[in-house]
């Protein structure tokens, strides 16, 4: 059998929802068994023929592993994955995915790079190189078959990873963030492309899966937006796209959605004790601090104070300072935490404090900054630590492994940094490199909390 | 093109792990088991008989080359199978990564007379001379290339990973498009070091004779022997051009080519500007004969050897037969484990009869050794740095000194030993001197060519700066220069160690013109054994140098190598 069969075709939405992948009850743990970690908690997903499905979430929401799961690349810890029906048993074999960094062979030229998706099929080389230039054709990139990735624009180089996805005649198309590393009119151009042979049937997918953190991305492509949510990875929201394609960007519903989605994914400012999650060494959930530098903290906040009121809608303000709209809830959730804003229905609103911080001079920033990260039960646990120390002075080696059972292990080192880095601009204690050390300087270690 | 000569594997892992134990002891085993296949070695070896006419010499390197190649196939072979059980099972992982690291900074001459020895026992002696100088140069080419294998099998990015098991490759498919091409560039790059490094064990096993026991083969290393002990001025130069050229031809039409191919290769997206280059590959490609005629060869010949090995790997992965594989391993495991345990008791009973004499012989030689390596590469030290660093930073001359003495440090200093008696064994202290020049003739390329490329990768803005600040003589040295170099100097200090130790085997204790001579030292006492059959003493000898210069490793070269990688990287 050369690849899947293709006879049905495109099959409109409307056709009957015939259920194509079904996820039930996935859990997926990393680790060893003394020190686990929840990637994917619990999530029951499933995806019907015809659907184009965004999975939206923040990074670390497990909302790659779930894409992985689905296509039998990660054996999930617990619960179950069907296929039509049928229990998936190793790689889904009417999966073709498509990659964030295009994953093509460097030494494989264009035709080449699409060809060995068909040679790994054991379909013969009289069939695959026609089929090859066709897709190759029906890209768009037809005169650059001989010519080697690094030739190409990195917007190329996606339409290539494309055109090896569809060699193989797939029946789920999952695309895992495959916009994220263009650049923005590429992102778009390839978008629209992606939308025509989808819209237009041409191609025999009867379902594409797409994971992204870009939330005008997923309202603008998707008809179904799945939120998720970390810490453990979870779904928290299932919402219908009912635009037909194409979609108008600047038109009010298309703006009143993604205004819907930032409101789900920013969520609520919770009660201090349930932000801030519990000191290390005690059972509960350590929480993690946003991986945000605090020169670009100060710069946003700066900003919003200049806003009515000192407070915006988060989507416009999105819209206003094009950022990412991951890296601007990590923001948001940083002063958040912090207790320079509060956030309500989509709304970001500064607080009393958030507004003296704006507006206060270099070093008095720095105090203020100090007396709040003083309250995260992180800096708390690490001072008093380090005041039981020995000279008040601990290894980094010694805080690592205290933190080793709260985080995975690619987290830990951001985390670690992301501390030391707070804790030496609010000059809660110092940082020795070439030791390694963290200590207390000696005018400090008196002060009172 | 710079080079950065480095053998040393895995230097950031700095404790001692249990697999470290096991790796010693095996090595212990190893040994044991060497001396007592030795102890029924015939007590007198007589050697090949060697003609020094010019006419013999194409056969003679016929055979040296024959020697290095079968080797190195060997090792090629090897390196896949063990990189990959090294990088696919954790467990298999946790000793094979020590023993790999073990055996890597092992001086691999002092195995020479146990292996000698240990074969003189079952086969005839030319067969026995045969295996070991393969074994030997074997030993000195397996291990970087078998850690190159290894770490391209570990860093294969995640996502190109996915993309094979997401298009479900074969495990052929998987090999040829995505794990072969990765290694490729340092599989190559990895391959010239080890051939040079070959070379130098190959010509210390073809000349090697202790007392009565000639174990010399028909090759390069045995005729420049020969000719030294003649005095043969003529046949010496004769000989030393043979070899020149065969390792010049070897680099220019083999590895050179080979480099600028494998440069494709490289996974970085970007187009870079110095790229390995080679004049025989690029007119190799202009040529209209060669390229078609390659392409149909590939047709005609490979394609269809390809499709028969892709089909008989698919049915042999079937899953049925996985089940039953589960026993071999766990069978020869048991029995290996056995093995080593009896090899390191036997071999730790053997120790005992070492007299406290012996011992002392062997302290006062440790000593002697280390000083002579100490001295070599202080030496190698003073006259690399300036001259690495004008060469470095100064492309005019590299343009014409880096050709020169590349071409020098590929003549094996082993080929040189015989040459170097005949010239200075006259001389009072004449074996020391010989000794210690041996030692710098081996290790001081190294250090050159990574101060070379050391000094070549200081920023311009930073001698700018250190020009704009004034800065001048000393001053210049000690806070622009030095710190920028001493990753460098660290890495190159490390082979070359490696390199001085080897070297003492050979060069301090030598049979020339009929008269045995020598001076204190491990490799005189490792010798004396040898030619004496004092079995018990050649395995503490061979056991403690090799003790001995892991500890330096561990305790020395992995502590500066770690300070140099944090404090004074330059990225």
């Amino acid at each position: 059998m050369p690849w899947p069969k293709s006879d049905s075709g495109w099959t409109s939405p409307s056709s009957g929802a015939a259920r194509i992948v079904q996820l039930e009850h996935i859990t997926q743990r990393y680790g060893t068994r003394e020190r686990q970690f929840v990637a994917v908690h619990d999530v029951s997903l499933s995806v019907d023929q015809g659907e184009f499905v965004a999975l939206l979430g923040p990074s670390g929401c497990g909302k790659s592993t779930l894409l992985r799961v689905i296509s039998g690349l990660t054996k999930p810890s617990e619960g179950r994955v069907f296929y039509r029906d049928q229990p998936l048993r190793g790689v889904n074999p009417h999966v073709a995915i498509v990659f964030q960094s295009f994953a093509l062979f460097p030494w494989l030229t264009v035709q080449e790079n699409v060809e060995v998706a068909l040679k790994a099929r054991g379909v013969p080389q009289i069939v695959a190189t026609p089929r090859a230039l066709d897709l190759i054709d029906k890209i768009g990139l037809d005169g650059f078959e001989t010519a080697y990735p690094r030739e190409l624009s990195g917007g190329m180089r996606q339409k290539v990873g494309f055109a090896r996805a569809m060699a193989v005649n797939p029946e789920i198309l999952c695309l895992d963030e495959p916009f994220s590393a263009l650049d923005v009119l590429s992102a778009e151009a390839l978008r629209g492309e992606l939308l025509d042979l989808w819209t237009s049937g041409s191609i025999p997918t009867k379902a594409i899966l797409m994971v992204t953190h870009n939330i005008e991305e997923a309202v603008f492509m998707a008809d179904r937006i799945v939120i998720m949510e970390k810490d453990p990875g979870r779904v928290i929201a299932d919402l219908k796209v009912p635009l037909p394609h194409p979609r108008q960007r600047k038109s009010s519903i298309f703006m009143d959605l993604i205004d819907q989605v930032y409101t789900t994914m920013a969520g609520q400012t919770q009660p201090e004790n349930v932000e801030f999650g519990s000191q290390p060494g005690e059972t509960g959930r350590l929480r993690p601090l946003p991986e945000i530098q605090i020169s670009v903290l100060v710069g946003w906040l700066e900003r919003v104070n200049e806003f009515p009121g000192n407070r915006i809608d988060i989507f416009r303000l999105a819209d206003e300072l094009k950022l990412d709209s991951d890296y601007l809830l990590r923001l948001t959730e940083a002063a958040e935490l912090l207790g320079f804003c509060v956030i309500a229905q989509g709304d970001i609103a500064l607080t009393p404090l958030g507004e003296t911080f704006a507006e206060a001079s270099m070093l008095a920033r720095k105090s203020i900054f100090g007396v709040r990260i003083r309250r995260l039960p992180v800096f708390q646990w690490l001072v008093a630590q380090l005041r039981e120390a020995e000279e008040n002075r601990l290894s980094v080696d010694t805080v690592r492994e205290a933190l080793a059972a709260h985080f995975l292990p690619e987290e830990l080192e951001p985390q670690l940094s992301i501390i030391v880095d707070w804790g030496r601009y609010a000059e809660i204690f110092a940082y020795d490199d070439n030791t390694e050390m963290i200590y207390l300087e000696p005018a400090s270690s008196s002060v009172p909390l | 093109m710079m080079r950065v000569f480095s053998s040393a594997i895995s230097l950031g892992r700095a404790r001692w792990t249990w697999g470290d134990g096991v790796a010693l002891t095996t090595i212990a085993a190893f040994l044991y088991f060497g001396v007592r296949m030795a102890v029924r070695a015939p007590a007198a070896i007589e050697g090949p008989t060697i003609s020094l006419s010019p006419a013999m010499l194409p056969l003679y390197a016929g055979f040296s080359f024959l020697r290095m190649l079968t080797a190195y196939v060997i090792s090629i072979a090897f390196s896949l199978w063990y990189g990959t059980l090294a990088a696919s099972n954790r467990r298999a992982e946790q000793f094979l990564l020590p023993l790999l690291d073990v055996l890597q900074s092992v001086p691999i001459l002092s195995f020479l007379p146990v292996v000698l020895l240990g074969f003189s026992a079952f086969f005839s002696q030319n067969l026995a001379s045969e295996f070991a100088s393969v074994v030997l140069i074997f030993t000195s080419q397996a291990w970087n290339l078998a850690f190159a294998w290894y770490q391209a099998q570990k860093t294969v990015p995640r996502e190109l990973r996915e993309v094979a098991a997401n298009f479900r490759f074969s495990p052929w498919l998987r090999f040829r498009t995505l794990e072969l091409p990765l290694a490729a560039i340092s599989l190559v790059w990895n391959s010239v070091m080890s051939w040079a490094g070959g070379w130098f064990f190959l010509m210390a096993a073809e000349i090697f004779t202790v007392g009565n026991k000639d174990f010399r083969l028909p090759g390069l290393g045995a005729y420049l022997s020969e000719a030294a002990n003649a005095g043969n001025v003529q046949a010496i130069t004769w000989g030393l051009i043979t070899l020149l050229s065969l390792i010049v031809a070897l680099d220019q039409l083999l590895w050179r080519p080979l480099m600028a191919w494998s440069d494709r290769f490289k996974l970085e997206m970007v187009e870079t500007e110095d790229r390995p280059r080679s004049w025989f590959l690029e007119a190799w490609r202009r040529s209209r004969v060669v390229g078609p005629g390659i392409r149909s060869v590939v047709r005609r010949l490979v394609q269809p050897l390809e499709k028969r090995l892709e089909r008989s790997l698919l049915t042999e992965s079937s899953s049925e037969t996985r089940s039953e594989r589960h026993v071999w391993p766990s069978i020869f495991l048991w029995v290996a484990g056995m093995m080593l345990l009896y090899g390191t008791y036997r071999a730790a009973a053997m120790l005992l009869d070492v007299g406290s004499a012996e011992w002392q012989i062997i302290a006062s030689g440790i000593i002697a050794t280390a000083l002579r390596v100490f001295i070599a590469m202080l030496i190698a030290l003073v006259w690399t740095l300036p001259a690495g660093v004008l060469i470095g930073m100064n492309s005019r001359i590299a343009s014409w000194a880096q050709p020169i003495a590349e071409i020098a440090a590929s003549v094996p200093a082993t080929a040189l030993f015989p040459v170097l008696m005949l010239g200075l064994i006259a001389v009072s202290g004449g074996l020391n001197l010989i000794a210690v020049l041996l030692m710098l003739m081996g290790t001081q390329w190294y250090l050159l060519f990574n101060v070379i490329a050391g000094a070549a990768a200081i920023p311009e803005d930073l001698r700018h700066t250190a020009s704009a600040l004034g800065l001048k003589g000393w001053q210049r040295w000690k806070i622009a220069i030095l710190p920028a170099l001493f990753p460098y100097i660290i890495t190159g200090l490390i082979t070359a160690s490696g390199g001085a130790w080897n070297a003492s085997i050979v060069a301090e204790y030598t049979e020339f013109g009929g008269r045995t001579r020598s001076v204190t030292g491990i490799g005189s006492a490792i010798a004396k054994a040898t030619a004496i059959g004092n079995y018990p003493m050649l395995l503490a000898a061979t056991l403690t140098m090799v003790l001995v210069v892991v500890l330096i490793n561990r305790f020395l070269w992995r502590r500066l190598y770690a300070l140099a990688e944090e404090r004074f990287r330059m990225d």
